[in-house]
């Protein structure tokens, strides 16, 4: 501990990491958000966390506790606990990079994280707080899929963009009710977003038994699949990948402008930074979070579209357990960067993959990803925590202030 | 622009707004409820089917008259304030007539079938014990100044570990101090985060939901799963309070509860109390409405803090244990389903107090009773959508109130000592 606490400065006025970087060029804000000055901090994050989650792999191993039983000794215990880590983890890494099929599903689960990430990421700008990416996704998926699959006889041309925009509309919707609700009344986003995720959620599972989505003759709570012309394309035969990832790419590279050389993002910025001196200098406040909100729900509706009309081909109940808290790791990992979310989303996406993985070969469950993930972004938000267990100095990286409170 | 003409025009078109809304509700009522209904009646039983020594006898009414009345007294309730205005008192008019509009609806659908209301009561008054010990969870946090989201989180590790030690030492009362235990725990990891090392609060609160969901999934698939036996929890019973259970109809309701709902009662009085009479609630609240002045007369701001956020964890963990030891027989992952939200929604709306956060607790398990007795009757509602009435609602009073809330003046700001 021979690191205190970061010294914070006014947390009402606190200049974050993000912030501090975005008067920074584009190149050296690339650099900074993947080898920059908290590179080391980051990597420690993933060190932390795997470590801790090393701990619960071996404390939930069969091999490990029987061991513990039958009272066989501290290296009978260990080895068959090594065995466990090193088995899941090996597991994983084969399973996200290991070969061209598990590279193929890293981007798969990349280009889901990559738009979750941004609709965390752009009202972050704002100072919003965007819980409700799994509602989202959910609004997106159910409108891109309905699209999809009811809408006959158009070439792939028409019929997948007009699918995606539906996508875009329906979470637009879904992103745009918090932000007005925020605006007029000032019920927080976090307790909106969330409301709307399980009201969107029972939604789902209603419209699937309707017979508007279900296949005819069929009651299980299915929707009919997505017609071949709303279906991304696949370049590679063989593997899952399509080129969701390549549209998650491009939606990166709109937000970057949209939020860095747009007067939209100028006033979503400037008004995350200080809503009072924005005020003042005449933008609208109300409007900024309207539309940060509305952006947010456009990512998270191409997320689902993304999902739908991809891999997945049909709605599934749940088919978007999660995802939303997913978008809020990225973004945090991405410390509210476009090209950190970006690169956080091709991480966690391989970290997710191999996950899959690791479930199917060693058994280990998929949920020990998600234990894994938050590790790394409690180990991330807090980074004095990092400092103090690995008693490194790094430059200081200013307060991790970055939402408001109920008052705001 | 004149600001002046703005704020004296604004309550008025408030109060025109309002009064339309409930006019607007006396219309939808016959338009919704009327339809087909006939001369049918509806039961509403007002004795516990358990037996009790002054058993009521059931209520029955004619539905179409009821309607009638319920319509009319919506109506005059619209155009009364139509005429006079009612200023601050609108919300509450606009509540009344609400009120008599679930009336009706719950009439209608009883129309020929009949409805326990001592079940309709007790269920509400059972499925607020997890809302209103996390409102106060939350509001003990924020009255300090430390925002705390992680509630949901909270549920999930007391629900988890309540279930393992009650199943694993076969006694609901170690379960409960399991849950207590691993409640205090998250918020000790709460407290960490955001005060020794000032990370975000409200970050803090969302990853520290993310760990819960993530390590207690995780070991349930691991480990509850291949051994059934570390999750059968031994549960709380209801227990029939001597005297206070033969109150005609109240006592049924409220004397014939499980251990939790009693705590949950004697909480809230403890608590209220603790933060608005005594020397502790005093230093509490200072801490969080102007920290350096706090410090200034010789409290220690960070200590109080940190004692505020692990306490508030331990009434959220008696939330949790609820989960496993009262209402269902075992764990499963992210069964809390949003619970923790609708806990701070409650705290928000109960404006800080716990008085105002059991209130607002028993209006949403109002609500989720209802749902409840809604699904089992004939209604041509999709029971799955009725399932979403909680979270409706909870949305809907979340923005019709809390814009105008005043929060403890320092909360979510970390502090430093200058």
């Amino acid at each position: 501990m021979n690191d205190g606490p970061a010294r914070p400065e006014d947390p009402d006025v606190a200049p974050d990491v993000a912030r501090r970087q975005r008067s920074q060029p584009l190149a050296q804000r690339v650099v900074a958000a993947v080898t920059g000055a908290d590179a080391r901090l980051t990597a420690l994050a993933f060190v932390a966390a795997f470590a801790v989650g090393a701990v619960f792999l071996a404390i939930s191993d069969a091999r490990t506790l029987a061991a513990i039983r039958a009272d066989s000794g501290p290296g009978t215990v260990l080895s068959s606990a090594s065995r466990a880590v090193s088995r899941a983890y090996g597991a994983l890494l084969q399973g996200s990079l290991g070969s061209p099929g598990a590279l193929s599903e890293t981007l798969v689960a990349a280009t889901v994280l990559i738009l979750t990430g941004l609709a965390v990421t752009m009202p972050l700008r704002a100072g919003l707080f965007n819980i409700g990416g799994e509602g989202q996704v959910i609004a997106g998926g159910l409108t891109g899929g309905f699209v999809g699959f009811a809408v006959q006889g158009l070439p792939l041309v028409i019929h997948l963009p007009l699918a995606i925009a539906a996508a875009m509309l329906g979470g637009a919707v879904v992103g745009w009710v918090p932000g007005v609700l925020k605006a007029r009344t000032g019920a927080h986003e976090v307790i909106s977003t969330i409301m709307l995720n399980n009201t969107l959620n029972f939604v789902a599972i209603w419209l699937l038994t309707t017979t508007l989505f279900q296949v005819p003759g069929r009651s299980d709570p299915i929707s009919q699949n997505v017609l071949a012309s709303a279906r991304m394309p696949r370049p590679f035969s063989g593997l899952r990948v399509d080129i969701g990832i390549i549209m998650a790419l491009l939606v990166a590279g709109v937000v970057l402008w949209l939020l860095d050389r747009s007067t939209i993002g100028f006033e979503l910025n400037a008004v995350g930074a200080n809503p009072t001196a924005a005020t003042a200098a005449g933008m609208d406040v109300q409007r900024a979070t309207v539309r940060a909100m509305t952006f947010a729900g456009i990512a998270g509706g191409l997320a689902g579209g993304a999902l739908i009309l991809g891999v997945q081909g049909r709605i599934t109940p749940g088919f978007s357990a999660g995802l939303g808290f997913d978008g809020i790791t990225v973004a945090l990992l991405g410390r509210g960067t476009v090209g950190g979310t970006v690169v956080a989303g091709l991480l966690l996406g391989a970290l997710k993959a191999g996950g899959r993985a690791m479930q199917a070969r060693s058994g280990t469950s998929l949920d020990l990803v998600v234990v894994i993930q938050a590790l790394i972004i409690v180990f991330i938000a807090a980074p004095g925590l990092v400092r103090a267990i690995f008693r490194v100095r790094t430059q200081p990286t200013g307060t991790t202030q970055i939402s408001q409170g109920w008052g705001a | 622009m004149s600001a002046a003409a703005v704020s004296a025009d604004a309550p008025r078109r408030r109060e025109r707004r309002l009064a339309l809304f409930t006019v607007g509700l006396a219309v939808a009522m016959p338009a919704l409820f009327m339809r087909g209904v006939g001369d049918a009646r509806a039961t509403f039983v007002l004795n516990d089917a358990r037996g009790e020594r002054f058993p009521l006898p059931a209520l029955v009414v004619p539905v179409q008259a009821a309607l009638a009345v319920l319509t009319l007294s919506v109506l005059a309730i619209g155009v009364f304030q139509l005429l006079k205005g009612l200023g601050r008192r609108a919300p509450i008019a606009v509540g009344v007539a609400g009120g008599l509009f679930v009336v009706a609806m719950l009439t209608w659908a009883t129309a020929g079938a009949s409805v326990s209301l001592i079940a309709l009561f007790r269920g509400a008054l059972f499925a607020a014990v997890p809302i209103a010990f996390g409102a106060m969870a939350g509001m003990l946090n924020e009255r300090a100044g430390v925002i705390n989201i992680a509630i949901e989180g909270q549920f999930l590790a007391g629900a988890f570990t309540a279930a393992v030690v009650a199943s694993v030492l076969g006694s609901a009362w170690f379960g409960l101090v399991g849950g207590i235990a691993a409640g205090a725990l998250i918020g000790f990891m709460l407290a960490g985060l955001t005060i020794r090392f000032q990370a975000d609060q409200i970050v803090s609160g969302v990853v520290l939901i993310v760990l819960a969901t993530g390590v207690t999934s995780f070991l349930t698939s691991q480990l509850l799963a291949p051994n059934t036996s570390w999750n059968s929890p031994v549960r709380f019973t209801a227990t029939a309070l001597p005297l206070l259970s033969d109150i005609p109809f109240f006592g049924s309701i409220v004397f014939r509860q499980t251990f939790l709902v009693y705590l949950m009662l004697i909480m809230v009085v403890v608590l209220q109390f603790a933060l608005f009479r005594t020397r502790w609630g005093l230093r509490l609240r200072s801490v969080g409405e102007h920290p350096a002045a706090a410090d200034t007369v010789g409290i220690d701001v960070l200590r109080t803090r940190y004692r505020a956020v692990v306490l508030g964890g331990m009434l959220a963990g008696i939330g949790g244990s609820w989960f496993t030891l009262e209402a269902a027989s075992q764990f499963s992952k992210e069964m809390t389903g949003g619970r923790g939200f609708i806990a701070l929604a409650a705290m928000l709306v109960g404006r800080y107090s716990p008085v105002g956060g059991l209130s607002a607790a028993l209006l949403f398990g109002f609500a989720d009773s209802l749902a409840t007795t809604l699904q089992r009757l004939p209604v041509p509602l999709p029971s799955t959508l009725l399932r979403a009435t909680p979270y409706v609602i909870t949305l809907v009073v979340v923005a019709g109130l809390v814009g105008r809330l005043r929060v403890p003046a320092a909360d979510g700001k970390p502090y430093v000592k200058q």
